[in-house]
């Protein structure tokens, strides 16, 4: 384009004044990307679940368990194809800092309703096959340098004591938004190393029809309204999405920070815009008297300023993008902690939006400039 | 017909509500080919006349002909496609982009028509050729001497062959020296190329050059 | 500095718009800020007061949160027969055997949260002495009556005195709200300990909380608890075990602010550095006249580089001014650490305001610095040319 000369001499003519307000903008960019993207994960977290299970927990609270009796009834329950049930065991390997999340499972039937979780067909047997064993999830063993065959203890917190396991299977989530840092054990283990004082922390239902969710709820509620244990069912999305609620008003907090980002910076660019406006008065009544229509006038201060804030802009997103790539520190806050392409398209144009609004009004005094008046402030 | 006829030209300024009046009354006419140096003291608004005819300013009523097209009711957009066409301008302090070399000044006219690259560059060495500076294109306007800068100026005038070639003070800027090369260049591009040139000065040794000399005095045009 | 500041105010209102764009942006990162830093400081006060120096707090071994620890009666027994716990003017042990649980409630502005309920003694508010009932009145030991704390009254429904709380199989009927000195305790349920327990967990306490006779010897009675070989516990002074316990989210909240304050202060800075350039250039023919007047170059450096400060100051003190208004403002997550909720208000204290302001100040003389720099560093000659 041969206009582009104009537009690129403009650019580098202040280059440490270009240069500043691109890192700039590269700066709020990146840390938007990234206060955006524990939004998106979090809410990811409850993305994760299929629409056909549902989760029948204490309805004091996911700490209090229900009886094993539950079991039964639960099976018998029309709508309902299958029940399995899990512990939370929330043990620290060697240090607290070592977070991930255990879980106590009826292997037989949680892995059929659990498709997610895949697993190889010989490992799967080995890890039924021995009441000691751990299914673990391919993160983790990356993350420790595991392998299979290898024996992990755990302290135990709710039920102390060390437990030993042995690694028989690893698996891999399909999709990977479930997580692969996962480790599982058997219940029945559980059940003995605490002289049998365990019952599962909840039960899983398998729907045959996942519109039928609202009506098996009321119902199986109902059943135990008056029981010494009574249940919450939900959806499985709902019991995820109830972990992220904890969190508290952080979406509110993420995005009113933004906000100020983009103000913030917004401001910076149009001042940087506007000085360089000031300063080429005279050029650009010289262009006009050659015959530069103010229309091009306007776009090329548009262009401008929106070269230098997509470049920062561009700059920031995939900095954050590259620097939360898989396995990153924050996924241990947030399994999962990632940058979407949804982000970086967002950021992107925010980044030209910022451009566009930062330079309209140099822009718009560039095209409504008097020449004579310029002209006249020189001479 | 003269190649530029203004019939009755009259600006005023307004400033908060007072009315200013700069001239009244002017008829001037320039032919092709023709060389006029616009003399007056300094307020006389022969600068304004300038900027009239260079469509750079609209008169308050009056009529200005160029080669045969009105101008003064022109939209604003209509006279910037006008100007690249029509207007040379070379300033007093000759406004060069300090930031682009001298071809590119001078390339920045002809930017604005549909030449090709390689077109575009065969003029502006050529309009460099005229001006004696084809070993300084790749210069920028602080490494040139004043004199130097305005005869890339000069070139950045002449290399669309403009209608006209319009002159504000052209040598108020320069020593005795560079003012003289930069005349003999003016003389030379209306004597051997034709250019119809206006030229504004205050300096009688200047006007001495063109070919005829009017003045503006108290808003009236004097032979 | 000899170059007088009014040169520096009105050069300040001669570029107006430069002056307010960079003003304000450093007010925007002044803001969050503090609005940041209050919200740490507003966690940490919380943590931080709960629990008392002059009590032990008794936790079975290896429990590393009071909901995972269990003491039986038994144990409960030998820690109250203990000389080292200070007494009543009835001889009664200052001891609160406590029930720890959680219940998940749903907030009144969405979202689930567990919220602490603790059995505790009915001579609680003699063990731990900044307990005040603010509305109505304590728990009769035998009724099923409970006191709701001050951080979630407004939260959580049916939290008012008279209202009734279901739970556990119960009607509990709330019979006053309390204050625990600004401490987490304001955001728990508490009832009597002896009704709460046949609800929860059976016979199993959680925890013990009692004041020692001298808290100058709690080594001695950490020892002596900790040997015990009927025991099986581990003893922290009360006000360390919060303290630990909200260690961790603490810190994320610190780090969340220093981060976010500082990569927004890096922006706002190299738009101080533009402005301050900018200006610099422009006012090189006055500079240069300073200097010929016989201004030394450090006083110029001093005049720019307290022009850049000047309007940092502005900025920072709009930034502290617009977060004003979120003081005691009153928002809530979860510890993962002891997986329960925990609410808090923004506290903006002078000190926060004070840092706020110091980081302005900081702001400016970073984004000053290299300007006001050049700004000395001028020879007189180029600069009268340029004018």
């Amino acid at each position: 384009m041969k206009y582009a000369r104009l537009i690129w001499v403009n650019l580098i003519r202040n280059k440490r004044r270009t240069i500043l307000t691109v890192l700039s903008v590269a700066v709020a960019l990146f840390l938007f990307t990234t206060l955006r993207s524990v939004v998106t994960a979090l809410n990811a977290v409850s993305e994760v679940g299929s629409e056909s299970r549902l989760v029948v927990s204490s309805a004091m609270g996911i700490t209090f368990p229900l009886p094993q009796s539950y079991y039964e009834r639960l099976r018998a329950q029309e709508g309902v194809e299958s029940v399995t049930w899990a512990n939370w065991f929330g043990g620290v390997y060697v240090d607290p800092s070592n977070f991930f999340a255990q879980f106590a499972i009826d292997a037989e039937t949680y892995l059929p309703m659990y498709p997610e979780v895949v697993v190889p067909e010989d490992q799967r047997a080995a890890f039924l096959a021995e009441r000691t064993g751990a299914l673990v999830g391919s993160g983790l063993m990356e993350r420790f340098g595991w392998s299979l065959g290898q024996s992990v203890t755990l302290q135990g917190t709710i039920i102390p004591g060390d437990w030993e396991f042995t690694i028989r299977a690893v698996y891999d989530p399909n999709p990977a938004s479930y997580g692969d840092q996962l480790f599982f054990f058997h219940y029945d283990h559980l059940y003995e190393g605490s002289n049998q004082q365990m019952s599962p922390g909840w039960y899983a239902l398998q729907l045959a029809d996942p519109n039928s969710a609202p009506e098996v709820i009321n119902r199986i509620d109902a059943i135990y309204e008056n029981s010494t244990a009574p249940t919450k069912t939900e959806t499985e999305r709902a019991f995820q999405t109830g972990f992220v609620t904890m969190w508290g008003n952080i979406g509110f907090l993420v995005q009113a920070i933004g906000t100020a980002v983009f103000f913030a910076i917004l401001l910076v660019s149009a001042n940087t815009m506007m000085m360089a406006g000031r300063e080429r008065i005279s050029e650009n009544a010289v262009l006009k008297t050659l015959g530069f229509p103010d229309g091009l006038l306007f776009v090329f201060v548009l262009i401008e300023a929106v070269t230098i804030t997509l470049l920062g802009g561009a700059l920031g997103v995939f900095g954050a993008k590259a620097m939360f790539g898989p396995g990153n520190p924050m996924t241990m806050f947030i399994p999962g902690f990632e940058v979407h392409t949804s982000t970086v398209t967002l950021g992107l144009t925010i980044a030209i939006v910022l451009g566009l609004v930062s330079g309209f009004v140099p822009a718009f005094q560039a095209m409504r400039l008097s020449v004579v008046q310029s002209l006249r402030r020189v001479a | 017909m003269a190649l530029v006829e203004i019939s009755n030209l009259r600006k005023v300024y307004h400033r908060d509500s007072q009315e200013i009046p700069v001239f009244d009354a002017v008829d001037l006419e320039l032919d092709s080919g023709g060389f006029l140096a616009l003399m007056g003291p300094s307020g006389s608004g022969k600068t304004t006349l300038l900027n009239i005819l260079a469509g750079l300013d609209s008169p308050t009523s009056g009529s200005v002909m160029v080669d045969g097209q009105e101008i003064t009711g022109m939209k604003p957009k209509q006279l910037a496609a006008w100007r690249a066409r029509h207007v040379g301008f070379i300033f007093q302090f000759y406004n060069l982009l300090p930031v682009l070399t001298a071809f590119q000044n001078v390339e920045l006219p002809l930017l604005l028509t549909k030449l090709s690259k390689k077109d575009r560059r065969d003029h502006v060495m050529t309009a460099m050729g005229v001006v004696g500076l084809t070993d300084r294109a790749d210069h920028f306007p602080r490494q040139l001497s004043g004199g130097q800068e305005q005869r890339v100026g000069i070139a950045r005038a002449i290399v669309s062959d403009p209608t006209m070639i319009l002159a504000d003070e052209p040598t108020g800027d320069l020593d005795a020296k560079s003012a003289d090369e930069i005349l003999t260049l003016l003389q030379r591009l209306n004597e051997e190329f034709g250019k119809t040139i206006m030229m504004v000065t205050h300096d009688a040794h200047a006007a001495e050059r063109a070919h005829a000399t009017t003045h503006l005095d108290k808003g009236v045009l004097h032979r | 500095m000899k170059i007088p500041i009014l040169y520096n105010l009105r050069s300040l209102k001669e570029r107006p718009v430069s002056t307010l764009t960079t003003a304000a942006g450093m007010a925007l990162v002044v803001a969050v800020f503090v609005a940041m830093m209050a919200l740490s400081n507003g966690f940490r006060a919380a943590m931080v007061r709960t629990g008392s120096s002059d009590n032990a707090f008794v936790l079975r071994r290896g429990a590393t949160a009071e909901m995972y620890s269990g003491i039986g009666r038994n144990g409960v027994s030998i820690v109250a027969g203990m000389p080292f716990v200070a007494r009543d003017a009835n001889n009664l042990p200052l001891i609160s055997p406590e029930i720890f649980v959680v219940l998940g409630l749903r907030r009144l502005n969405g979202g689930l949260a567990n919220v602490v309920v603790r059995g505790v003694s009915a001579r609680v508010m003699q063990v731990r002495d900044n307990i005040e009932i603010t509305e109505g009145r304590a728990f009769r030991p035998g009724a099923a009556e409970i006191l709701i704390g001050e951080a979630i009254i407004d939260r959580f429904p049916n939290t008012a005195v008279g209202d009734t709380f279901k739970f556990g199989g119960r009607d509990w009927t709330v019979v006053g709200h309390f204050s625990a000195g600004g401490s987490s305790f304001e955001s728990e349920v508490w009832g009597e300990n002896e009704l709460l327990m046949p609800v929860f967990r059976g016979e199993v306490f959680q925890s013990i909380s009692f004041r020692m006779t001298d808290p100058g010897s709690f080594d001695g009675v950490k020892q002596t608890l900790e040997d015990d070989r009927r025991l099986f516990v581990e003893v922290f002074r009360e006000n360390e075990f919060y303290a630990s316990q909200s260690e961790l989210l603490g810190q994320i909240l610190n780090f969340i602010a220093v981060f976010i304050a500082g990569v927004m202060a890096v922006g706002a800075v190299f738009g101080a550095i533009n402005t301050m350039y900018a200006a610099v250039s422009s006012r090189a023919p006055e500079i240069a006249v300073l200097l010929t007047l016989g201004f030394k170059p450090g006083n110029v450096l001093s005049s720019f580089l307290a022009e850049a400060v000047l309007i940092a100051f502005l900025g920072g003190l709009a930034g502290c001014i617009i977060t004003l208004p979120i003081n005691g403002l009153v928002t809530s997550t979860t510890n993962w650490n002891s997986f329960s909720e925990v609410a808090f208000a923004f506290r903006v204290t002078p000190n926060v305001l004070v840092n706020g302001m110091i980081f302005a100040v900081v702001m400016g003389l970073i984004g000053g610095f290299f300007p006001a720099r050049k700004a000395a560093k001028q020879p007189v000659v180029v600069a009268l040319r340029e004018g």
